[in-house]
């Protein structure tokens, strides 16, 4: 009964806030049609047949958002000194390659906002079959921190979150 | 000084700010040398016009620059996602 | 509440917050320009895009919940747009540039 009147509950929940913070008002009226386009939507969703994201372990999602707030501003910070000039010794940058174990699609998708949303490091190309995913470095000093810093960092928590 | 005239130099500096950056990135965006420099320019222009844009709404207090901004955001991602893909196949939809 | 009446302190942390955002987004313009190649320069604008949109954005709620007197968070809306769609734009544009190089046989682009 609950599954069919809410079949993504995260996607009813997010769809009534947004409708909320554009209208920009908590009136009844505002509240109503948010219930409405937060049930009626969903519906349409079904046709698509996404995978249930089933999303586990909140207190890895909190880890991963602050993981990622701090190495958005420190990345900035990295970048920002390689634009201006600040430093002195000669910087290389290129390709790596991570071969990574995650495979749920949504851990994917989050680990690709993380990786290009960090100046600094771009996601170019993820090979399923082998698992395989193609990165530009801006400053690449040693290939290998930068896989541990993926792996270690990022895809540990994602396993958690998306097993 | 009052809270007024604050904002109204304040952010007014930062606009002359945002003003240089699309300049720059539209130098990139003529310059080129190749398509994907130029569309990176594109997208670098829609990003600092929409963030002046919002500037904008503050420093002159009227809300409804804030659906412009949304727009503007959401036609620079359209737009770039249209280009991307036409550089890589030589056609928008397939 | 209208904008003159905002407290000063509140102007002030508004403001510094704004240019900051400003000069982040600049540095990422001037990182545009000056960069050699171009898959260093497509790391240039997510510097404008990530915490430069971040608090400018951030301000922008700060002053509307100050003048209207009510928490309007709707600017957050478009930060929260922006970090999704753009890493899409950035990595759609970079395998474009990889497809390009490699059809035409870059050696600096790793193969297949």
């Amino acid at each position: 009964m609950i599954r069919a009147l809410l079949p993504h509950p995260l996607l009813a929940l997010g769809l009534f806030a947004t409708w909320l913070l554009l209208s920009g008002s908590i009136s009844a009226g505002d509240v109503l049609l948010a219930l409405v386009a937060a049930l009626a939507i969903p519906q349409v969703m079904r046709g698509l047949e996404p995978d249930r994201s089933g999303v586990r372990s909140p207190g890895a999602v909190l880890r991963l958002a602050s993981y990622f707030a701090v190495d958005v501003v420190r990345s900035n910070y990295a970048v920002a000194t390689i634009i201006l000039g600040r430093r002195k010794r000669q910087r290389v940058s290129g390709f790596i390659h991570v071969p990574l174990d995650l495979g749920n699609r949504y851990g994917l998708a989050v680990l690709a906002i993380i990786v290009t949303s960090t100046p600094g490091t771009l996601w170019v190309q993820y090979d399923r079959p082998s698992g395989r995913l193609l990165l530009h470095v801006l400053d690449l000093v040693e290939e290998q921190d930068w896989i541990d810093l993926i792996k270690g960092r990022y895809e540990r928590l994602l396993l958690e979150i998306f097993p | 000084m009052t809270a007024s005239a604050v904002l109204y130099w304040g952010l007014g500096a930062a606009q002359a700010i945002l003003l240089l950056a699309m300049l720059l990135a539209a130098w990139r965006m003529m310059r080129g040398p190749r398509a994907q420099d130029r569309v990176l320019g594109l997208d670098t222009l829609y990003l600092n016009a929409m963030l002046l844009i919002l500037v904008q709404g503050m420093r002159s207090g009227v809300g409804l620059y804030f659906e412009a901004a949304l727009i503007i955001g959401m036609l620079g991602f359209t737009a770039t996602v249209a280009l991307a893909k036409f550089l890589m196949r030589g056609e928008v939809i397939e | 509440m209208t904008p003159s009446d905002l407290p000063l302190w509140a102007a002030w942390t508004i403001v510094a917050v704004v240019v900051f955002g400003s000069l982040l987004a600049l540095t990422g313009s001037v990182g545009l320009v000056v960069l050699k190649r171009f898959y260093e320069r497509v790391h240039a604008p997510t510097l404008g895009a990530t915490l430069g949109m971040a608090s400018i954005v951030v301000a922008s709620a700060m002053f509307w919940s100050m003048t209207e007197g009510r928490l309007a968070l709707q600017d957050l809306l478009i930060g929260i747009f922006l970090t999704v769609t753009t890493p899409v734009t950035m990595i759609l544009l970079a395998r474009a540039a990889v497809y390009r190089d490699r059809v035409e046989g870059d050696d600096d682009v790793p193969p297949e």
